[in-house]
């Protein structure tokens, strides 16, 4: 469904707000507003207070490393537990903000501001923004990010709210759906991927994560990330015979 | 269960965690070039972060989805593939299909 008018690349801040809004309104703000209905229940659940389960959505704004926030509370697990599982479950905001930040640079006068950017990113802008940014000038980029990343955050603000409210009221099977919402679209995000290095990492990723959970529950996305990515990278290097 | 200022105190713990590495993303791609090949390799890196935490969440998943069914949960992603690839890469109807199978499943065990 590409149209001549979005193939073309725009300079007109106007038309690149329109766009942000337009992207984000659609799927990406009804995903965070269901996937964040499930964690504003399980927060309710937990003995969090609403302050507290919104503070997260928009302090931490990663919903694996927040269910893992949740839970270990609910668990009654310590500072430092609490603290390492929530690092080592969003340690992929690393990789994704050095893959992502240098397109949103250009143009920026104080660069001290891309430590306060950064904290807008989440999968879905990461994704999106990759998507959209080949269609826009340089400069306009970062317009395109903030305007699809305040609409996100909005949205998973109304979400937590939400579930924290409705927690009780909904059936059984629909609170594991909201919660299964997440690893299902994350993967319809990727579905679609092309490139030779990306699509071997994602599949060398998804064998790696699971089977590094097994053997080093606490540190396995870092291993698999690593182990995975580098032998993605390594495979797909120049030179390296096709097939 | 803990006090309020526990709760916060410990919300400021998880932010602070999270916000590091965001940081350190911010310091470390200011002096990276895009294109080149340490950039590539810090996108496989995330790439491949991304599709094993999705693998993890589905396979092992924490919390109450780890109460449902292994079937359950794999039945639900494969129907979400083979509706993106017969919708031709369309992601809503995808990702409806895959969770309503996986619900419909969970509620009538």
């Amino acid at each position: 469904m590409v149209s001549a008018e979005e193939d073309s690349v725009t300079h007109e801040p106007r038309e690149v707000r329109r766009r942000a809004l337009r992207d984000a309104l659609g799927l990406p703000s009804l995903i965070l507003l269901a996937s964040m209905t499930g964690f504003g229940s399980l927060a309710r659940e937990s003995g969090l207070s609403l302050g507290i389960a919104l503070g997260a959505t928009a302090g931490v704004w990663g919903l694996p490393g927040q269910l893992a926030f949740a839970e270990l509370y609910a668990a009654e697990a310590g500072a430092f537990a609490i603290g390492l599982a929530v690092a080592l479950a969003n340690a992929r905001f690393l990789p994704m903000a050095v893959s992502f930040l240098p397109w949103v640079r250009v143009g920026l006068t104080h660069p001290s501001r891309l430590y306060a950017i950064v904290q807008l990113l989440s999968l879905n802008s990461w994704a999106a923004g990759l998507r959209a940014f080949p269609r826009m000038a340089p400069e306009l980029r970062r317009l395109y990010f903030v305007v699809f990343a305040s609409v996100c955050i909005t949205s998973g603000l109304v979400g937590t709210a939400l579930g924290y409210f409705a927690v009780g009221a909904l059936p059984r099977p629909v609170a594991l759906g909201l919660i299964f919402l997440n690893p299902v679209f994350f993967a319809m995000v990727f579905a679609g991927a092309r490139g030779r290095a990306t699509l071997l990492a994602l599949g060398l990723g998804a064998f790696c994560g699971p089977l590094a959970h097994l053997l080093v529950p606490d540190w396995s996305l870092l291993i698999a990330g690593v182990v995975a990515g580098s032998l993605a990278f390594w495979l797909s290097r120049p030179g390296v015979p096709r097939g | 269960m803990s006090e309020p200022s526990a709760q916060w105190w410990l919300l400021g713990l998880a932010v602070a965690v999270t916000y590091l590495w965001r940081g350190l993303g911010a310091m470390f791609s200011s002096r990276i070039q895009p294109d080149g090949p340490l950039f590539q390799w810090v996108s496989c890196v995330s790439h491949a972060m991304l599709a094993g935490l999705i693998a993890r969440m589905t396979v092992l998943p924490l919390g109450a989805l780890a109460a449902t069914p292994l079937t359950d949960r794999l039945l639900g992603m494969a129907v979400a593939f083979a509706a993106f690839y017969l919708g031709r890469g369309r992601t809503l109807p995808a990702v409806v299909a895959g969770v309503v199978t996986f619900s419909a499943l969970t509620a009538f065990r």
